[in-house]
């Protein structure tokens, strides 16, 4: 007689196992639905291990004042001490820059933006789920918080701390090496003789390690030794120092820091026009577009995904800016070219390691809003518009 | 003066023939490495390379000096000797700072090594060295391998081009150096510098802002201190006084190097030693730098003054600015009070005590040939190695410098102003507390450099500084660092 229920291994559904079966065969089936959870065990394991776990055990840091003894580390719990005096006690100035007295433009451009945060906080909360909504209030609160700080200090002719100093390089860096990176990928894309020569000459500064760069810009910006000295003396600028001037020293960091991630954006960039289909653009060609506008209507929307892509990688690395401003200025002049990581670094060099892990735990914080809101709102954004 | 040279002749042989006696038994430390960590380059480490290949020769223990930026030195250290790593057997550093290792119970004690020893003569070391530098409560944890002081160096032969007279106040040190700035130093056809300062950040510049404010704040001895109330501890530094010598600082840069702000020791002593600089601050080592065969445009130019005085002082009742007389300044001399300031200590060498018995017998070997005449007399004569005089046998005459190529009027200026400090009753002396390199290398230093960069203003400055101050003092504890501070000033 047949039986009625044929043993089917089609027939097993999720979880059950079919009477019968052996305790082998059961074993083997559980190793199999968790055949992915073991695959990715050892990664998961070595990330907690390595990433996660630290990152955690700093928190202990940042909230104790740590002695050394004869002993070994001695912590004494301080709460948000370490955190405070970034924000309220002796490292505030350094570290938001001086925010008195507040301009009249100042104020009227912080309320401006203010009142649009808020309109768009408001538009959010007819549309959004409650899970979006708690990140685009974050974002906002740190909208709100950036730009009080930007117009208490520079909008109102003060001097910026490292957290401007910060986002200074990031945000005016990035875009230099942006607009330089994409541009100088789109000639090398087109059909012109050596070109092979210029992509291979663009993408060494990558190769190199920042130290070297730094002490190398270090010797090529030297006004009175350097290769541009004969120049500077021409230009009648031969008592101009970039060193001795906040802003000259920032700008300098940012060319020097261009000079190294440009060849990044460019070979990203270059990868992406590349792969550009040549019969869309000659068909926009057979139509009669110009030029530009086939940049602008054809080859942009497809590169934009890898673009956005490319300038948020590119601001994560940019947030941790450290080797320039240590070799060519220790931070300097004061402390205007001194990046958040390098102040973290500073401080943890003299052994105060609670306020070096509370700064690097703000650092970490400006960087996952920042980063975190420009993927949400550009980077998403743009690949639905590419998409659609 | 026959007699004279006769007993120096005679020093001379008898330092000659120690010199040249067994240090140890040979090959008493075969096999034995003692890891050493200091400042790079030549300045201090090169000489410990040098002399610890003799040390090899005559010991079989191996030196091996590890050098890492000077701000990384003492946490490095500290580090490494607390959390059990122990890579480090000697730490080669400011004498000053060793008070916070043996706070923590790091520092070997050396005083049963120094009563074995009959090579080391302790009572050769200057008084102001051998207790402020080399002690830490009443016990030797460290030994010096050189004396330091910050002093005002001028060029003899463009003061008298310029019919001036060497300065004698921080007022007159700008007045001076606004009357030769631009003038030809060198004979390159190019105007040089009234003032070179090394003024950049996480360098050496909050030694020098400490030596102007010295003679300003610190009246009554060297007890008294110019940091903090000693009773209490709450910082002397957002008054008058500070304040006047963070204007005056900064004022000094109107005659230097368009790029100061961004200059350490090194580019100033290129500087200086190309012809550069009509006045600079600096330790001892411009007085036989000027010896060395890159330095030919200053050679025999370069004259020392033990320190530059202030003829308006702090007073600490009212926190105004008073004339110095009798009263309130009693060191003073014809209204001018003078407090060289003894910046760093001097650098000296501290035994790690968690290392072997092995490593630490010669380790301190190493560290007692290295104090010994016969090694550091012959070094504090090389400006390059960055040693300069702390021995008495080294300040009673100038002839050891003399035979090292000196002029004699020169020598005789030179020892003269290192004794002159050292005798100075009024002499200021570095911070010996628990944080003191927090105190001055991180809180001072910061603060300074954005005062000098326009970032904030000097009472802006000064307060941040005192908050600092203040932080530090409350995380080591307050009554902690009023005993640190009473012993380390002797108050």
């Amino acid at each position: 007689m047949q039986n009625p229920m044929p043993y089917n291994t089609k027939n097993i559904q999720p979880g059950n196992s079919p009477a019968g079966i052996s305790s082998g065969d059961k074993w083997r089936e559980w190793c199999d639905r968790h055949a992915g959870s073991f695959f990715i065990a050892p990664a998961v394991t070595l990330i907690l291990i390595f990433a996660i776990f630290p990152t955690i055990y700093s928190m202990v840091f940042a909230l104790s004042r740590v002695r050394f003894t004869g002993d070994g580390l001695k912590f004494r719990y301080v709460g948000f001490r370490n955190f405070e005096k970034q924000f309220f006690g002796s490292s505030e100035m350094h570290f938001l820059g001086r925010t008195e007295p507040v301009s009249i433009l100042g104020m009227i451009i912080f309320a401006v933006i203010v009142v649009a945060v808020l309109w768009w906080l408001y538009r959010s909360w007819k549309t959004a789920t409650w899970v979006r909504m708690l990140g685009r209030s974050i974002s906002a609160a740190m909208a709100i918080f950036l730009a009080w700080i930007l117009c208490a200090s520079l909008l109102s002719g003060n001097s910026i701390g490292t957290l401007y100093t910060t986002l200074f390089y990031v945000l005016f860096g990035c875009a230099v090496q942006f607009a330089i990176g994409t541009g100088l990928a789109f000639l090398c894309s087109q059909p012109i003789r050596g070109r092979n020569f210029f992509r291979v000459l663009f993408f060494i500064p990558l190769m190199v390690t920042p130290l070297g760069v730094g002490f190398a810009m270090r010797m090529i910006a030297d006004v009175t030794k350097g290769p541009f000295e004969p120049i500077l003396g021409l230009l009648g600028l031969q008592d101009w120092v970039w060193s001795a001037s906040p802003w000259s020293a920032r700008f300098v960091m940012v060319i020097c820091d261009s000079w190294q991630w440009i060849p990044f954006i460019f070979i990203c960039m270059l990868a992406a026009l590349e792969n550009v289909p040549r019969d869309h653009v000659e068909a926009a060609q057979v139509d009669g577009a110009s030029s530009f506008h086939i940049f602008r209507e054809v080859t942009w929307p497809q590169v934009v995904p890898v673009a956005v892509t490319v300038l948020l990688i590119r601001a994560i690395e940019a947030f941790k800016i450290m080797d320039l401003p240590n070799i060519m200025t220790g931070g300097g002049p004061g402390s205007s070219t001194e990046s958040m990581t390098l102040h973290s670094v500073y401080v943890w060099r003299a052994n105060d390691i609670g306020s070096s892990a509370a700064i690097a735990y703000l650092l970490l914080i400006l960087t996952v809003v920042v980063c975190a809101s420009f993927f949400n709102y550009v980077v998403l954004g743009q690949i639905r518009k590419a998409r659609s | 003066m026959q007699f004279r040279r006769s007993l120096l002749g005679l020093a001379a042989g008898a330092m000659a023939l120690v010199g040249t006696a067994p240090l140890s038994v040979a090959g008493e430390f075969d096999g034995v490495t003692v890891n050493i960590l200091t400042r790079p380059g030549y300045v201090i480490a090169g000489r410990l390379v040098e002399r610890g290949v003799e040390f090899q020769k005559a010991t079989g223990a191996k030196i091996v000096v590890t050098e890492v930026p000077y701000a990384e030195i003492f946490p490095k250290i500290q580090s490494d000797w607390s959390t059990g790593t122990n890579s480090i057997d000697v730490g080669v550093f400011a004498a000053g700072w060793g008070v916070e290792l043996d706070a923590a119970g790091l520092l070997e004690d050396l005083d049963p090594y120094i009563a074995k020893d009959d090579k080391i003569d302790l009572d050769d070391v200057a008084p102001y060295f051998r207790e402020f530098g080399q002690k830490v409560g009443g016990k030797t944890k460290l030994l010096m391998v050189d004396g330091d002081f910050q002093m005002v160096y001028y060029r003899k032969d463009v003061l008298e081009a310029a019919g001036q007279q060497p300065p004698k106040t921080w007022e007159d040190y700008i007045d001076v150096a606004s009357k030769i700035h631009g003038t030809d130093m060198n004979g390159d056809g190019e105007g040089d510098f009234g003032s070179c300062i090394f003024k950049k950040r996480n360098a050496q510049s909050y030694f020098a802002i400490q030596t102007f404010a010295a003679p300003i704040v610190q009246t009554k001895g060297t007890a008294q201190g110019f940091h903090f109330n000693s009773a209490t501890m709450k910082p002397i530094i957002n008054n008058a006084g500070w304040k006047k010598a963070f204007e005056l600082y900064k004022e000094t840069g109107k005659y230097g190097p368009p790029d100061e702000l961004n200059l350490d020791i090194g580019d100033t002593r290129a500087l200086f030693k190309a012809g550069r600089c009509g006045l600079l601050v600096e330790w001892g080592d411009p007085g036989p730098l000027q010896l060395d065969d890159d330095a030919t445009a200053i050679k025999g130019k370069l004259y020392a003054i033990s320190g530059l005085g202030s003829r308006m002082v702090l007073n600490r009742s009212t926190g105004k600015l008073v004339p110095a007389i009798k009263s309130n300044a009693p060191h003073s001399i014809d209204g001018i009070n003078y407090a060289p300031f003894a910046a760093f200590g001097g650098w000296a060498g501290a035994i790690n005590k968690k290392a072997d018995q092995k490593t630490k017998d010669a380790a301190y070997a190493f560290l007692s040939y290295m104090n010994q005449s016969a090694q550091s007399s012959v070094d504090v004569t090389i400006g390059a190695t960055g040693y300069n005089p702390y021995r008495l046998s080294q300040l009673s005459s100038p002839d050891l410098f003399i035979e090292a190529g000196m002029p004699k009027e020169l020598a005789e200026n030179y020892i003269g102003a290192i004794n002159g400090a050292l005798s100075n009753l009024n002499m200021a002396s570095d911070m010996k507390i628990p944080g003191a390199q927090k105190y001055t290398s991180v809180v001072l230093d910061t603060e300074l450099a954005r005062y000098l960069a326009g970032e904030i203003t000097v009472d802006e400055a000064l307060e941040n500084i005192e908050e600092g101050w203040e932080e530090i003092t409350e995380d080591f504890g307050r009554d902690e660092q009023i005993a640190a501070q009473a012993l380390a000033l002797g108050s």
